[in-house]
């Protein structure tokens, strides 16, 4: 297979309807790399699962197109795709032992007896469950299932793997432990993954690269890291990771930076993420551990004194609810670290942040 | 009671009825036409005279009914009519009360009801009532020049269509055989023989798949209105009354006819037995058989009713030439033989039904 | 504390582990639980009663009467005795002073008039052996009374021929016990010989076991058919939304809804050759009018109707396994480069297994008991064995050929169970 930089996946004006009237899916437009690990997230009924079921050929496209390494495939049946999946209820067949789930596409493509017990072997060996293959699914884990499946879904070696909200059935250290294993089976065969699931964490942990959806729209489409430092609206803000948001107006506006009133009247600078003209209404958002409780003065340039108004001990941080600039539910994390002065509850703080921590979205 | 008018000897009735005497009993039949006649001729007037309730219940022959109820000692019919043959094995295993016959009503003339009742209609367990036969008959408007004789019947080359028949050898081999040449008085004896009845197979085998099979009694009129048959075995009654109620143009060949008797019998350990024994007197009084002759064309068992039969009971039909024992209707008839019948309906049956599934 | 290590210590050199009170601990717990265990048995008394009234005790008696038929030994008891010593095969006919103590018995049973014991309850049961001999038992009945006391034989065999032949008398001695196996072998088509053997018997009067098997054939046709038709319709249903295929559930479960005799009917006017179908056939010039093909009355009919009326049998357990497999196993087939059909034949269809498994065992043996449509609709050559066993209660009266056919028929069904348990496993059937 020769290695090109063409997207291995495209999706171009791409709209779903089930019933002719609502819009799941509004002019999508998706470039999904070769190699690369993309996570598709949201919330439920966002148009995430029906992308992955039409770039799967389950469901199809009421308008514009799909390629798949550069073809159409909006007219090839399913089974012609080559792509594997990992479904959200493993979707493990019930009635065949581990190795025949696994030896199942290998048999369709007429693969000789030995390569497949070859292949299966390896598959199992790359999940740690060279040891399982003669049973049957019912008497595996759930982590063992789950493992199954995603072996299954490579046994093939398809150049592209969908992930349906794989891990949604297990307990959270499981599910943690899973994540890991996914990211590094996917680091080590240089698969390319389209992965769907509402668990931020999940999606900020595994991938590459997210597509944040909402009401059919790609809200954003960004790696982790620039999710979560530079959310581009108040939905993505709001959306990954915990996030402080002041309710406030445009005050001064001069290139990256601005200056907003909030509705108490104190002035907050801020970075300006998309706002365009003083006088803009806007939202400020703020991760609460960017907040800094008695900061050096001069260290930053935003300062309040806040009233905390609750603590909740949470072993390596605690949680502290402030009210401040006109909201109640302002949240701070403070590390649970030595030598940091207890806040009271009652009492009066001063806390701060950096001006690019605090960035001025559009509404 | 002679002094009383009519109206007020209803009206003491009806309250006797209501006070005094009131018995109920199930007398069971075979329905259609057949037990309406009953109700009209016997079940009426035994109600108006006695205050007695009748209540009327169906069955499609046959013994199980009463040798289970009898054997389960949970006896609730109480006056059965049965065919001839039944009714002598039904009381050869002690299913059936015996009745008295002295204790049956003599003729108007009196003439005592032992010398009226026609030979071989009184038996010890057993009182018949009228006379009916097994007929064959076509749609007229279907076939202008008819079958005339039991031959034609058998012969589809001469009369094409189909045929229905009752799903039971009794009256179909004794037919078979006369349609075969074997004439009326002999049919029995060469039955008795296996030629004889390898005979009567042969002579159904010839029209075999031309058959439709038909059991109840209500099923070969219907059969011959939906023109699913040109021509079928029936009760001559229940043609009868398709073509005088109904107005179908049905016709009866008597040739080849197979008489039987119904007969009255009361089930051993009827919890109304004394009633019911009324009753079968009631029923089987000359004036009772004639009338019932008047609703459908079956023969009274008395000869003191004879005279009495006149016309259809709503229509200018003369009864009389429409009974199986009209002279008319005899020249070429046969009476079932039921002990001929006791003795060979196993086998018979077996055959039968053997030959039926090939 | 010390109570119990002291229990513990009893425990350990008695075997027994008792309680704080010195009672042994497994007494105990069924005490506790000896009330709930009552309870359990008060609540399900009801049904082990309907069971045994309804199902346990007919089928024993069902049982019980196809190898019991007592007329001879209740009509003739003293000759039933007797006649045990005559050796068939020293002479021809059993002794003077045999044939005296018949006479007797027969000339005490012409009284009787008690339900099973009359002379011709005892006529019936020869007769089964020997066609045409009812009436010289009758007969000879009334007439044995004017007997002079002495040369029974001769007297008796003097009233009819039928008494001259030896295979009477051989057959009455078979015959005189309360338990025979004669039904049985009538109801397999065999029957004794003149030496006593077992032999066939001859073709024009066989016809329990073509029946039997033709049942057997048929129920396999219509089972067949019946999942051929069902098994599309449960998948749609399966597959649709949950008002859609309430609809169709609906219409399948209509019929249900309707008098079995109205449906029946029904399907008399639509086949017969006068009938809808017939006559669209006949106008569309499909066949000539003289030529309408016949599809009721026969084997056609019945099996037309049957399935019709065993149709939601296969549908209800069929959909029920159907629904709870989820769409993602076509999906993941597919997705692995399964086409439709194979992912299908590999992957659902397995799946389905246990409602196919249940939904042919209840049609099948539903179809192998079946009585009022083929004694409706089947004519000649579409009548079942429930149809002969159902002619044997209701006119020939020969109960215990009944019983001995309904008990072959019963089990063929158990070892038809048994088969089915090996190869599919009970466990793994599934209703509904």
């Amino acid at each position: 297979m020769t290695v090109s930089n063409d997207p291995l996946v495209q999706f171009q004006h791409v709209q779903k309807s089930y019933d002719g009237e609502v819009l799941v899916v509004k002019d999508l437009n998706l470039d999904v790399e070769r190699g690369e690990f993309l996570t598709m997230l949201g919330p439920s009924g966002s148009g995430k699962t029906t992308c992955l079921m039409m770039l799967a050929g389950f469901e199809p496209a009421t308008h514009g197109e799909i390629y798949l390494a550069g073809k159409p495939i909006n007219k090839v049946a399913p089974h012609k795709r080559g792509i594997g999946m990992v479904f959200q209820n493993y979707a493990l067949f019930p009635h065949m032992s581990v190795e025949e789930n696994l030896a199942f596409p290998l048999q369709v493509r007429n693969m000789s007896r030995s390569d497949q017990e070859d292949r299966v072997k390896k598959a199992l060996d790359m999940v740690q469950l060279g040891d399982f293959g003669k049973r049957r699914p019912a008497q595996l884990s759930g982590g063992q299932q789950q493992r199954v499946a995603v072996a299954r879904a490579l046994v093939f070696d398809p150049d592209l793997v969908l992930m349906d909200e794989p891990l949604g059935a297990l307990d959270k250290n499981l599910r943690e432990q899973m994540q890991y294993e996914i990211k590094h089976i996917h680091e080590r065969l240089g698969v390319t993954v389209v992965y769907v699931t509402h668990d931020q964490s999940e999606a900020l942990t595994m991938s590459n690269r997210i597509a944040v959806f909402n009401d059919g729209v790609i809200q954003q489409l960004a790696p982790p890291a620039d999710l979560y430092e530079r959310p581009e609206n108040a939905f993505v803000a709001q959306f990954i990771g915990e996030n402080n948001r002041l309710a406030g107006t445009v005050r001064e506006l001069n290139g990256e930076h601005c200056a907003v009133e909030t509705v108490d009247g104190s002035i907050v600078h801020a970075l300006a993420v998309n706002v365009t003209k003083p006088g803009e209404s806007c939202t400020l958002s703020l991760r609460p551990e960017r907040v800094i409780t008695n900061p050096e003065p001069g260290s930053v340039n935003n300062n309040f004194q806040a009233n905390v108004v609750e603590l909740i001990y949470l072993g390596d941080h605690i949680r502290a609810r402030m009210s401040l600039c006109g909201n109640d539910e302002f949240i701070v994390k403070v590390p649970n670290s030595a030598g940091k002065s207890a806040l009271q509850e009652g009492a009066s703080a001063p806390i701060g942040w950096l001006e690019e921590d605090c960035r001025a979205l559009a509404m | 009671m002679k002094k009383f008018t009519p109206v007020s000897a209803g009206i003491l009735l009806a309250m006797g009825a209501g006070l005094v005497h009131a018995g109920t009993i199930t007398v069971v039949s075979w329905g259609g036409a057949y037990t309406n006649s009953q109700v009209q001729a016997y079940h009426k007037p035994f109600i108006a005279a006695t205050g007695n309730q009748v209540i009327s219940e169906d069955y499609n022959g046959g013994t199980a009914e009463i040798k289970a109820q009898v054997e389960a000692g949970n006896v609730t019919w109480d006056v059965v009519d049965v065919e001839l043959s039944d009714a002598i094995r039904a009381c050869d295993e002690g299913l059936l009360e015996e009745i008295d016959h002295s204790s049956l009503p003599a003729a108007p003339d009196g003439t005592p009801a032992t010398d009226d009742f026609l030979p071989g209609t009184l038996y010890d367990c057993a009182v018949a009532s009228i006379v009916w036969s097994t007929i064959f008959a076509y749609d007229k408007s279907k076939m202008a020049d008819g079958p005339k004789t039991v031959a034609d019947f058998f012969d589809t080359a001469k009369f094409p269509g189909k045929r229905g028949i009752r799903k039971n050898p009794k009256a179909n081999l004794e037919m078979a055989l006369m349609a075969d040449g074997v004439p009326a008085a002999e049919v029995y004896e060469v039955l008795g023989t296996d030629e004889g009845v390898d005979r009567a197979f042969a002579k159904l085998d010839s029209i075999k798949s031309e058959v439709v099979w038909w059991e109840a009694g209500a099923q070969p009129p219907q059969l011959l209105a939906d023109g699913e048959v040109a021509m079928t075995t029936a009760y001559n009654g229940r043609i009868f009354n398709a073509v005088a109620s109904e107005d179908k143009p049905f016709e009866i060949v008597w040739d080849g006819q197979v008489w039987d008797l119904d007969l009255w019998v009361v089930p051993k350990g009827s919890k109304n037995k004394d009633l019911a024994l009324e009753f079968v007197a009631f029923s089987t009084a000359t004036e009772q058989l004639a009338k019932q002759a008047s609703y459908i064309s079956y023969g009274p068992a008395r000869q003191s009713s004879g005279p009495m039969v006149a016309k259809f009971h709503n229509k200018d039909i003369d009864m009389g030439p429409q009974m199986p024992t009209a002279p008319a209707n005899l020249t070429n008839a046969l009476q079932n033989d039921f002990e001929f019948w006791a003795d060979n309906q196993d086998q018979l049956n077996e055959r039968f039904n053997a030959w039926l599934a090939k | 504390m010390v109570a119990s290590a002291s229990s513990i210590e009893s425990s350990s050199t008695s075997g027994v582990i008792v309680a704080e009170d010195g009672i042994p601990l497994k007494a105990k717990l069924a005490r506790t639980t000896r009330r709930t265990r009552l309870r359990a048995l008060l609540l399900t008394m009801p049904l082990l009663l309907f069971l045994v009234i309804t199902f346990v005790i007919p089928i024993g008696q069902m049982l019980l009467r196809s190898v019991n038929h007592t007329a001879v030994v209740n009509v003739v008891p003293n000759f039933a005795v007797a006649i045990q010593d005559w050796d068939e095969n020293d002479s021809e006919y059993p002794s003077e002073e045999l044939i005296k103590i018949f006479v007797q018995d027969l000339a005490r049973a012409r009284k009787v008039r008690e339900v099973g014991k009359t002379v011709g309850n005892l006529a019936v049961r020869v007769n089964y052996e020997i066609p045409g001999t009812a009436s010289i038992f009758k007969s000879a009945a009334r007439k044995v009374g004017k007997f002079e006391d002495e040369n029974y034989r001769e007297q008796l065999f003097a009233l009819h021929k039928k008494w001259q032949n030896p295979n009477l008398w051989r057959t009455l001695k078979r015959i005189s016990h309360a338990y025979t196996p004669s039904f049985y072998v009538a109801a397999i088509d065999r029957q004794y010989d003149e030496q006593g053997n077992i032999v066939k018997k001859p073709e024009k009067l066989s016809i329990y076991v073509d029946i039997f098997l033709r049942t057997l054939w048929l129920s396999a046709v219509i089972t067949g058919i019946c999942l051929l038709l069902a098994f599309p319709i449960s998948f749609l249903m399966s597959v649709l939304p949950l008002k859609t295929s309430n609809l169709l559930m609906i219409m399948v479960l209509l019929p249900f809804w309707t008098s079995l005799l109205v449906r029946t009917t029904a399907w008399i006017a639509i086949l017969q050759s006068q009938g809808v179908i017939n006559n669209i056939l006949v106008w569309l010039g499909v066949f000539g009018d003289e030529s309408r093909p016949q599809m009721i009355y026969n084997q056609t009919g019945t099996i037309i109707t049957m399935v019709h009326i065993l149709l939601p049998f296969m549908v209800l357990p069929l959909f029920s396994v159907m629904k709870t497999i989820p769409p993602s196993y076509m999906r993941a087939a597919r997705s692995m480069g399964g086409s439709w059909l194979y992912s299908f034949y590999r992957i659902y269809l397995p799946q389905t297994v246990p409602g196919i498994a249940a939904g042919t065992l209840l049609v099948f043996i539903l179809a192998i008991g079946y009585y009022i449509t083929p004694a409706i609709v089947g004519g000649q050559d579409g009548l079942l064995i429930s149809n002969l066993i159902a002619g044997h209660m209701q006119q020939s009266l020969n109960w215990s050929l009944a019983a001995a056919l309904g008990s072959i028929l019963l089990v063929i069904v158990l070892f038809l169970y048994w088969l089915y348990n090996k190869f599919v496993g009970v466990d793994n059937l599934k209703f509904g």
